[in-house]
């Protein structure tokens, strides 16, 4: 099967430079930061891959990419078709909603703007069916968004990305704003819809377990890089990556909690000044000398998927 | 049996507005023994920060204590007046927020805010005051603290500014600590080193740790007993394990069911459907019956009381059919 999404080498840097005057007065060089460097991965059909990382590591930056809200620097993002439909859910339904729209005409924009329905009454009839799909009422496209809770806002969206018929969703961080119970709602109704749909989807999120109850593979990245990509069972088998391992390994557990841990040491370096080398050489136990050098490629993991780490292997 | 560091006998918070009195904490009764730390869990507005802010006397207006008693080590905090409440605050009961940046003052240097607090608490000079403030930062592994004192807040990342609010909140050596999500503005891995940090600390000195969060993995990790809170009200108290493992109250079972587990893959989350209660509009009986799975007629009737168990349900005192 082709993939759906195919994203080559893809780079974006944004400029972090002080401002003209400042640089002038101060003789500071203009600086910028590299929040995505180098990324390729593909999605098939029907798919969840999932990005996983600290703040700062890129996982956001490549969900704006991708739908198109940044251009990147270099590299490509190739959909199968030209005529591919793309939609977005957000972190933060307090802020991704209109507060002055009623519910049913923000569900009902895509609808009006991608020209999929003309008559009002049937696009009146389809917001009220897609506030079921999504476990609303369809009386509910009578309110504001502020008459709803947390879960219920993100129900919202989440009509409001399936009124646009995408085949492929965007899912920046979807219930990092929720609490749990209210999250195991949406993740189910996503999981749901995808199923039923037969959508694709991209998920980014920083929570290991979401990320594994939601996905096929995951690709974990670190300051702008993916540093390791398999799927999700052997990831979770078998984290070659010394930072997969180390994230597996700070994650409260709690099934088995771990009392008693030795947390990893360090904190994630800023992006404006990456560290030479491999980024994770300065918090890794096992770096040396070349990694401080040189810059792992990727390379295939044993069973699949991939990992750029100079160890792996070499152990 | 020792006397606990903090006793919350049956607290009540309300808050009057025009529209009636909202009840934002109802009932709650823990104490913390020396040296605990007691995990308190719930979900947004289920009142776990409420208690804490009570604790503390950091209410904001309207918000008051209506009912209940607040003793720390047996003397009764809740009647004191601001005064001798602010002497209390920071010397017997130290504060650790969620958001550093917002809780140190960002127009003085780290360790003036320091010298500052322990100056008020403790009376020594100026220059063993420095010196302690040195160590504290020490203490709580920030590198280079000899450079780092002068530094203002904005100069730390998120998590050696939380370790500079644990370093506050320990400089008057506090029988007490309350975390209020001590963690959640952080990434897992510094996570990991503020929690490893607050639970050696408070073992060395002996501090006792009220811990709030929404955080389960965080309470399975760090707390010796823990208090399920659920529309203002304490759900289920026990050591941390028992109510992990084997939750008595159906809003912890499906609390924990619905966290995904890193261990094994299910199709479906456990879902507990409909979301809490609104403040104005608490159900009669069991606020959690509407939710219930296990709901009988006498939940919507009358209100389960915890008693000698360690959940406030029907289930266990005499079933749901009453």
């Amino acid at each position: 099967m082709s993939a759906l999404l195919e994203v080559k080498n893809l780079s974006r840097s944004f400029d972090v430079s002080a401002p003209w005057l400042n640089r002038v007065l101060e003789r500071r060089p203009r600086q910028s930061l590299q929040a995505v460097d180098n990324v390729s991965f593909s999605i098939e059909p029907g798919q969840t891959v999932s990005l996983v990382g600290e703040s700062g590591c890129g996982k956001s930056t490549i969900a704006r990419l991708v739908v198109g809200l940044y251009g990147p620097s270099s590299g490509e993002i190739r959909f199968a078709r030209d005529d591919f439909r793309v939609q977005m859910i957000f972190q933060d339904p307090y802020a991704s909603l209109n507060p002055r729209w009623r519910v049913g005409n923000i569900i009902a924009e895509p609808i009006t703007t991608l020209r999929l329905l003309h008559d009002p009454a049937a696009i009146a009839q389809r917001v009220s069916e897609l506030l079921q799909i999504v476990g609303l009422s369809p009386s509910d496209g009578e309110k504001y968004p502020h008459e709803f809770s947390g879960g219920q806002r993100q129900r919202i969206s989440i009509a409001r990305a399936l009124a646009g018929e995408p085949e492929f969703l965007v899912c920046d961080e979807p219930t990092s704003a929720l609490d749990v119970s209210v999250q195991a709602q949406i993740l189910n109704l996503m999981k749901k819809l995808q199923k039923e749909l037969g959508l694709t989807y991209l998920f980014i999120s920083h929570d290991l377990s979401v990320v594994r109850h939601m996905s096929d593979e995951i690709a974990v990245m670190y300051l702008g890089r993916i540093v390791e990509m398999a799927a999700t069972e052997k990831l979770f088998a078998r984290p070659l990556h010394p930072y997969t391992r180390l994230l597996l390994e700070t994650i409260p557990d709690l099934e088995s909690p771990n009392r008693e841990r030795s947390p990893m040491a360090g904190e994630v370096p800023s992006p404006i000044d990456p560290p030479t080398g491999c980024a994770f050489h300065p918090r890794c136990p096992l770096a040396t000398e070349r990694c401080r050098r040189e810059r792992p490629e990727a390379k295939p993991r044993p069973d699949g998927g991939r990992v750029a780490c100079f160890a792996v292997g070499e152990t | 049996m020792s006397t606990a560091v903090l006793e919350v006998k049956h607290l009540r918070v309300e808050f009057p507005t025009r529209r009636g009195v909202l009840v934002a904490v109802d009932d709650v009764s823990l104490a913390i023994q020396p040296g605990e730390i007691l995990g308190v869990v719930g979900e947004s507005g289920a009142g776990k920060s409420m208690t804490g802010m009570a604790v503390l006397g950091l209410l904001e207006p309207p918000g008051r204590i209506a009912q209940g008693e607040i003793l720390l080590a047996g003397q009764r905090i809740d009647n004191l007046d601001e005064k001798a409440l602010q002497k209390v605050r920071g010397r017997e009961i130290g504060a650790i927020f969620q958001d550093p940046l917002t809780s140190l003052n960002p127009l003085f240097s780290v360790g003036d805010q320091l010298i500052e607090t322990i100056r008020i608490h403790t009376p020594i000079d100026k220059k063993a005051a420095r010196s302690k403030a040195l160590n504290l930062l020490k203490e709580v592994g920030i590198p280079a603290a000899e450079n780092r004192i002068d530094h203002y807040p904005h100069q730390f990342s998120g998590g050696m500014r939380q370790r500079v609010g644990i370093a506050l909140a320990l400089c008057a050596e506090p029988k007490l600590i309350i975390a209020d999500e001590p963690t959640t503005a952080l990434d897992v891995s510094i996570q990991a080193q503020i929690i490893a940090l607050l639970k050696r600390l408070c073992r060395e000195h002996g501090t006792a740790v009220m811990l709030v969060t929404h955080d389960m993995g965080v309470i399975a990790e760090t707390a010796d007993r823990v208090a399920v809170m659920y529309a203002g009200r304490i759900a289920e108290i026990g050591p941390v394990l028992d109510v992990t493992r084997r939750p008595q109250h159906p809003y912890t079972s499906g609390l924990m069911g619905s966290i995904p587990s890193l261990r094994h893959s299910v199709e479906t989350l456990v879902q507990i459907d409909g979301s809490m209660p609104r403040l104005d509009a608490m159900p009669p009986g069991c606020a959690f019956h509407p939710r219930c799975p296990e709901a009988g007629p006498r939940c919507s009737r009358e209100r389960p009381a915890m008693q000698h168990i360690t959940a406030a349900c029907w289930l266990h005192q005499g079933g749901v059919q009453a």
